[in-house]
């Protein structure tokens, strides 16, 4: 799912990292978000609203709609599209609010 | 408590056109940026603009920042710039919070701001709107041309301003399918050329349609299209299937003036302007003195007119804290002539009536 060739822009891509979704290992670059990470590995389900339990993706990818919210290293609520990657980062699923640690 | 004499929230086009003018009259000035770059959504529009060298026409939206950038270099230490910082509030005593990365919570006292935070894409309402799949149009251009990671195999677009049409074409230029353009209203709302690119490509743009329904468990699968008559409703009997992995919403942006109604700037519903926007005065100030606005965030437009805005707002919030530029008359006159002949077309008439609404003459 990534672009290898296009016609007017060249990725520069950082470092190749390894995370975990689910604890299922993941590989992403350095330099780009959790979010773009885990698209670039084909899921596009982040979390699940927390009233109605329906399925969550990303909306805008800028940090505005809070859409894309997962728990990360532990702490919930992150707003994984403009969140950068790290390496060993585990990423979870959010299926509720999250609770404060 | 950190002082400086313009404050500026936003470094996107608007915001940074904004710092030069108010450099260049003498001011201090301090930019805040959410993101980690400045810019704004200048970084992810790979197409070339129109207007007229003064807004860096055919030049690509990805190559402008640097352009701004350069030109604020010069003045060394007379601006701050502030990435990964979000403005968090103005108070009632003309502070400013803002939190830097996830911690660091600093106080400013500005003499002016500019508010230049721009917009958010609106949503569309049907049913299964929320599946994951179904993505914001500038959401996609950003995972494609900032991250270069495609959102899927096959997209359906959903309106055909020149935000859809724009995307489409990137879509294509990515290696991705577009499976079909439509739009609710019976005419193209955005540039012909866009539009011819596509169609030429083979892509159907479909006018007077709308989606109904998204299909899918737990990710989108495919979308029901229906035909609209004249008065905006459904036609019966005219549902069609399309698969789609994706589907891209661009019905249009609203402005992000959260920071505004909060700080108590009277707000107005224009919309022409797209929106529940600040109201100003002619030099850009809001209700509340010393607040500014420019760009997106009172009233949607396209980057080239954000940039004119900005310098404009930059003049006069700098002689608002003391710094009136040389030849400041001869300058406004000029960025206004810009201005009005950005709006010469017939969706600039469209944009000027909702600013005739709320711009108090004074």
């Amino acid at each position: 799912m990534r672009i290898e060739e296009h016609p007017i822009l060249t990725f520069e891509r950082g470092k190749e990292l390894t995370f975990y979704l689910d604890g299922e290992e993941m590989k992403g670059y350095e330099g780009e978000t959790i979010q773009a990470a885990i698209h670039a590995n084909k899921v596009k389900l982040l979390g699940y609203s927390s009233e109605l339990k329906r399925p969550r993706g990303f909306y805008c990818a800028i940090g505005n709609c809070s859409s894309c919210m997962m728990t990360v290293d532990g702490v919930a609520n992150v707003k994984t599209c403009t969140t950068l990657l790290k390496e060993g980062m585990r990423v979870e699923t959010q299926k509720d609010k999250g609770v404060l640690r | 408590m950190r002082e400086t004499e313009v404050l500026i929230i936003g470094g996107g086009p608007a915001g940074l056109c904004a710092a030069v003018s108010a450099l260049e009259s003498g001011a201090s000035v301090t930019i805040l940026e959410r993101n980690r770059r400045l810019g704004g959504q200048l970084v992810k529009q790979t197409h070339m603009f129109f207007g007229s060298k003064e807004q860096y026409a055919s030049f690509r939206g990805i190559d402008i920042p640097a352009i701004l950038l350069e030109k604020l270099e010069k003045y060394g230490d007379k601006l701050r710039v502030e990435t990964d910082c979000t403005a968090l509030g103005i108070y009632e005593d003309g502070v400013v919070t803002a939190l830097f990365g996830e911690e660091r919570y600093v106080k400013y006292l500005p003499k002016a701001i500019v508010v230049a935070t721009g917009a958010s894409e609106k949503a569309l309402a049907f049913e299964n709107n929320d599946l994951p799949g179904i993505y914001g149009a500038g959401a996609v251009q950003t995972l494609m041309n900032v991250y270069g990671v495609k959102p899927g195999n096959k997209v359906l677009m959903v309106g055909a301003g020149n935000i859809g049409l724009i995307v489409s074409y990137q879509l294509m230029q990515a290696g991705v399918e577009v499976v079909a353009v439509l739009d609710a209203a019976p005419k193209i709302g955005g540039y012909c050329v866009h539009a011819s690119k596509i169609r030429r490509a083979g892509v159907p743009i479909l006018v007077s349609h709308t989606v109904t329904r998204a299909l899918g468990d737990k990710t989108l699968e495919g979308a029901i299209v229906c035909e609209m008559d004249e008065k905006f409703n459904v036609i019966e009997g005219t549902e069609k299937r399309y698969d789609c992995d994706v589907m891209c919403i661009s019905v249009g942006l609203t402005p992000l003036t959260e920071l505004l109604g909060m700080a108590g700037c009277e707000m107005k519903y224009v919309p022409e302007l797209s929106g529940i926007v600040p109201a100003r005065n002619k030099a850009y100030m809001t209700s509340r003195d010393g607040i500014f606005v420019a760009g997106d965030v009172s009233g949607i437009e396209e980057a080239s007119a954000a940039m004119v805005e900005g310098y404009l707002a930059g003049l006069h919030c700098a002689a608002y804290a003391g710094y009136k530029s040389e030849n400041f008359a001869q300058k406004v006159e000029d960025l206004e002539g810009q201005l009005a002949k950005l709006r010469g077309g017939p969706s600039g008439a469209h944009i000027l009536r909702g600013i005739q609404k709320n711009v108090k003459e004074d």
